[in-house]
């Protein structure tokens, strides 16, 4: 069906989204491109997951497209978005807490078996997947045993299953220690080799710039910066909103 | 025009009622964010009470509704409130719904105890003997415009206590954020309490005007309530404006149909269920929900059944039927052989419900529709009638399911409850209906239809200990169907689907295709169970499948465990072997026996995981202990032997049949105290002191400090040796 030339990238133009009367996202642009981590920043309540939300069809925009691939799919439903090939993790983590680590993963490949005419089996598929991730020794555990930094490599995991194009990442370093954190900038750095376009929401500065292409900075609902590591460092604005000194 | 103005002011009069009980509803449920199906129930109970004040102790009126209205209607919101209803936030929708629904149950059984049924007691309505005020064209009852100008004042009155009232602003504010309320120092609890008791009296005020019309009978008058629910839906539960507009829209539509729908044995009903189908097209038309996140995370764990374990609870149940079978007299062959069948019909909650997390309040409806195509075309006793009954009931239930479907939740229990009384009140009852002269459509032909017994290979499986082995061999073989979804993939994506939608639809799954099919699923079950019930009735009426028993095996099942098979049959074994049981031994508590449901399901409905979990918990160590269990066997085959043989008689025999598990299960806890360590293996570290308590209430060791690395995603060992 996909063969390696034709991976997606997304695109966000002009979107806004209104909660009543508050702006929680102002005209956003952004772009991810295949083979690249794109990394989104801001301080809490910028607006970032709620981005995360709309690119993924949980929440209509008021204003603005989301294209991947050059489909517009700002009218789809996140079914059929998902199945374009676009996954997400989530920042208030929403696993299975019923099921295993490797059933979590299993529903995800099984979703996927069922729609798509890929020939996999997917219970080897979640085996490799397992490995992929490290979380062999806890494969049989019940998720809402297992601490939160592992929770969330069964999200990335469960989004594995999926094959993705696109990948949404929120904050999936926050309850990893260092070096949890330093394989998983490891696996992040590899599905990006293969092609994947990663979007990639994150406090911690240090793996961001490690791993990351393109920066963008988020802040009240606005793009206030996009560029590489080095020049997001450097960003007057930048500075000001997250360090409050009044630069102009 | 007249007849037109006529019936305007009946409408408008029941709209008046309607957005009174309404509000009260949606004034609850904002506040406290628990959908109270017992509202009408109170409603009903205010009436009788009013009645018993006014009518049979002679009270002035006055003095008869400020009692009823100013003192025990807010004392009754505030009981519930304070006894029951705070208890269950946090708590999933399902545990709410059975809690509410237990207390509606109840409620009726309540009334019935003290108010007998079947005995006429007339309630006239206020001032009756009265002439009609004279409007020029039509005439207004003194009853119809009190019932309006009521409406008006409560109207009016609200909207002054929410807008202008510190107390009812804190309640608007209680349905934003409850945390949020207390921090700015309010009294959520307060508030609450407050928003019970102007929701029962609002009940009380509806139920003491509308009774005089109906009539007092406790079950009918206690769901009327679904056409405020109705009136409620238009408001998305929320609004009161909108409440109030649904009212009218409810109220003018019942009045115009009962003016104008030609008077015929097919359309009466449809003016009885005309709120219900109402609620239906809201439900059609109402926006799609956004797709969220966890809101609670539930308590709830049911493990994953092993195939062991599987296999000998069917096989359990299947020699429990041949001893029942072949020991039990006919008559009461015919009275315990309901538990499989109905069984069943609980079993097909247990992958809607206690998998998927989807509610249904109309499996016994289902039931109802499977019954109908075995009367029908099982007639001579064709067994392929069964699989008809199934995929009929089936297709039915998906296409009750899919305008409610997208919504889930509280208006899935709503529309089902809905479709429970269209059947109830109208299509069950209809007259052979003629299409087109083509074939004629045939429920119930107004009254009973008989079913025939089951004939397979030439063999008519008319006596009743056949029929109970046909069921309880479904009943096993059905169980271990579920068992086997709960173990594969459909069961996993149920599960998934129940914790997180908004991840299920990130992934790629199609909600509504997943809920649709467990939706079918499970009412092709209930439309098998209806089938083998009918065969054993062998006359089925529309009252062997009402709302209210539908109700009833729903909170039952919950008790029991909605998660597994145990659950189903222990609802089955508790309505349909233990209370007639009951009521044989102790003759006397027929009175009161039809308060245990109710009160059953208020009490034990918040136990998440359900009463079979601790009866298996409480039987692992007999499973642990091989020579006790082969040992009680031994001893219930023996104690068959002597009951098939006449040494003893069935009293014996089951008494028998109780005393040795529960002495097996003793021994083999004091034989064998390993053996339970060894049975609870996983459930070692929940047992345990929590963690916080660990050092302080025993010793600290290494396996703790090992477990609180691993909590805190801590991994190596040294960071201990350097410290």
């Amino acid at each position: 069906m996909t063969s390696a030339d034709d991976k997606a990238s997304l695109s966000v133009q002009g979107v806004t989204v209104r909660f009543g009367g508050n702006i929680a996202l102002d005209d956003v642009t952004l772009a991810a491109n295949p083979g690249c981590v794109t990394g989104l920043i801001g301080p809490n309540g910028a607006g970032k997951t709620t981005l995360f939300n709309v690119i993924t069809g949980l929440l209509a925009p008021n204003a603005g497209i989301v294209t991947m691939n050059d489909r517009d799919m700002t009218k789809l439903g996140p079914t059929r978005r998902a199945r374009l090939g676009l996954a997400r993790t989530f920042q208030r983590l929403e696993l299975f807490s019923l099921l295993s680590v490797r059933e979590n993963i299993r529903v995800a490949a099984d979703i996927r078996k069922g729609w798509s005419r890929d020939k996999d089996n997917p219970a080897e598929a979640v085996e490799k997947i397992i490995d992929r991730i490290g979380l062999r020794d806890v494969a049989d555990a019940r998720v809402d045993s297992l601490p939160t930094g592992q929770c969330r490599l069964v999200e990335l995991g469960r989004c594995l299953a999926t094959k993705p194009q696109v990948l949404l990442l929120d904050e999936p370093a926050s309850g990893q220690d260092e070096t949890e954190t330093a394989q998983f900038a490891v696996l992040l750095r590899e599905l990006a080799a293969e092609g994947m376009a990663v979007v990639l929401v994150e406090h911690d500065v240090r793996l961001v710039m490690d791993v990351c292409h393109t920066v963008n900075v988020l802040d009240f609902g606005r793009i206030i910066a996009v560029g590489t590591p080095e020049q997001i460092q450097q960003d007057p604005a930048v500075l000001a909103a997250y360090l409050g000194s009044t630069a102009p | 025009m007249d007849k037109f103005l006529t019936f305007t002011i009946v409408g408008l009069t029941l709209a008046a009622i309607y957005a009174i009980i309404a509000s009260g509803l949606v004034l609850t449920y904002t506040t406290t964010g628990i959908f109270n199906f017992a509202h009408g129930a109170a409603g009903m109970l205010a009436a009788f009470t009013y009645w018993q004040f006014r009518f049979v102790w002679g009270w002035p009126t006055p003095l008869a509704l400020v009692v009823v209205l100013l003192v025990l209607g807010p004392l009754f919101g505030v009981l519930l409130e304070t006894v029951i209803m705070r208890g269950l936030e946090g708590t999933t929708d399902t545990v709410k719904l059975v809690v509410s629904i237990s207390l509606l149950l109840f409620m009726i059984a309540l009334a019935q105890l003290i108010w007998a049924p079947g005995i006429s007691r007339p309630l006239p309505g206020f001032l009756a003997g009265n002439k009609p005020i004279n409007l020029g064209a039509t005439t207004i009852t003194w009853h119809q415009a009190i019932t309006i100008g009521v409406a008006i004042a409560v109207a009016i009155g609200l909207r002054l206590v929410l807008t202008r009232a510190r107390i009812g602003i804190a309640m608007r504010a209680a349905v934003d954020d409850r945390s949020l309320t207390t921090l700015n120092g309010a009294k959520p609890n307060l508030v609450s309490m407050l928003a019970w008791a102007m929701g029962t009296s609002l009940a009380a005020l509806g139920g003491i005007l509308i009774a005089p019309g109906p009539g007092l009978e406790a079950a009918s008058l206690s769901l009327l309530i679904v056409s405020a629910y109705a009136a409620a839906v238009f408001g998305r539960l929320r609004s009161l404006p909108l409440t109030f507009l649904g009212a009218i829209v409810i109220g003018l539509v019942e009045g115009y149909l009962a003016g104008y729908l030609p008077q015929n044995q097919y359309l009466t009903g449809m003016r009885i269920a005309s709120p219900a189908i109402i609620l239906f097209i809201v439900l059609l038309v109402l926006p799609n929900p956004r797709l969220r996140g966890r809101m609670t995370r539930s308590r709830e764990y049911f493990p994953t059944p092993t195939l062991a374990g599987a296999i000998g609870f069917a096989i359990t149940v299947v020699i429990g039927a041949v001893m029942l079978a072949t020991t039990l007299s006919d008559p009461d062959l015919i009275t315990y052989g309901r538990v499989f069948p109905i069984g069943i019909v609980a079993l097909s909650l247990v992958p809607l419900v206690g998998f998927a997390g989807q509610i249904s309040l109309c499996q016994l409806s289902f039931a109802g529709i499977g019954a109908i195509v075995m009367a029908h075309l099982g007639a001579g006793g064709d067994p392929i009638a069964l699989v008809w009954a199934v995929l009929i009931a089936a297709a039915v239930g998906a296409v009750v399911a899919l305008p409610a479907l997208r919504l889930s939740g509280i208006y899935l229990a709503l529309g089902t409850a809905a479709f429970a009384v269209i059947l109830d009140r109208w299509l069950f009852n209809l007259p052979v209906l003629s299409v087109f002269g083509l074939f004629d459509i045939n429920l119930f032909a107004n009254g009973s239809v008989s079913v025939d017994a089951i004939e397979l290979f030439g063999r008519s499986f008319d006596d009743p200990g056949t029929q109970m082995i046909i069921s309880a061999v479904t009943f096993a073989l059905v169980a271990l169907l579920v068992i086997w979804i709960r173990r594969g993939r459909l069961g996993r994506r149920l599960l998934a689907m129940k914790d997180s939608e908004a991840a299920c639809a990130t992934l790629g799954l199609n909600l509504i295709w997943t809920k649709l099919s467990v939706f079918a699923l499970s009412a092709g079950i209930a439309g098998l169970g209806g089938a083998l019930y009918a065969t054993q009735l062998t006359s089925i009426q529309p009252g062997n499948f009402e709302l209210v028993q539908s109700l009833q095996l729903f909170a039952i099942t919950v008790v029991g465990g909605i998660g597994a098979v145990g659950g189903a049959l222990f609802a089955a074994l508790s309505l349909y072997a233990f209370l007639p049981l009951l009521v044989t031994l102790w003759p006397s508590s027929v009175r009161w026996v039809g308060l245990l449901p109710g009160g059953a399901g208020i009490g034990l409905g918040r136990n998440p995981n359900g009463a079979v979990h601790d009866v298996r918990e409480g039987f692992l160590p007999l499973l642990a202990a091989r020579a006790v269990l082969a040992a009680m066997c031994v001893a219930v085959a023996g104690a068959y032997v002597l009951r098939l043989t006449n040494v003893i008689d069935n009293w014996a025999f089951v008494v028998l049949l109780i005393l040795f598990p529960v002495i097996a299960t003793i021994a083999a806890g004091l034989s064998k105290p390993r053996a339970v360590e060894a049975a609870a293996g996983n459930d070692e570290e929940i047992r345990d002191v929590p963690l916080e308590w660990r050092g302080i209430d025993r010793p600290w060791t290494k396996a703790d400090l090992e477990q609180l690395d691993r909590y805190l995603g801590l991994k190596e060992m040294e960071l201990h040796d350097v410290r």
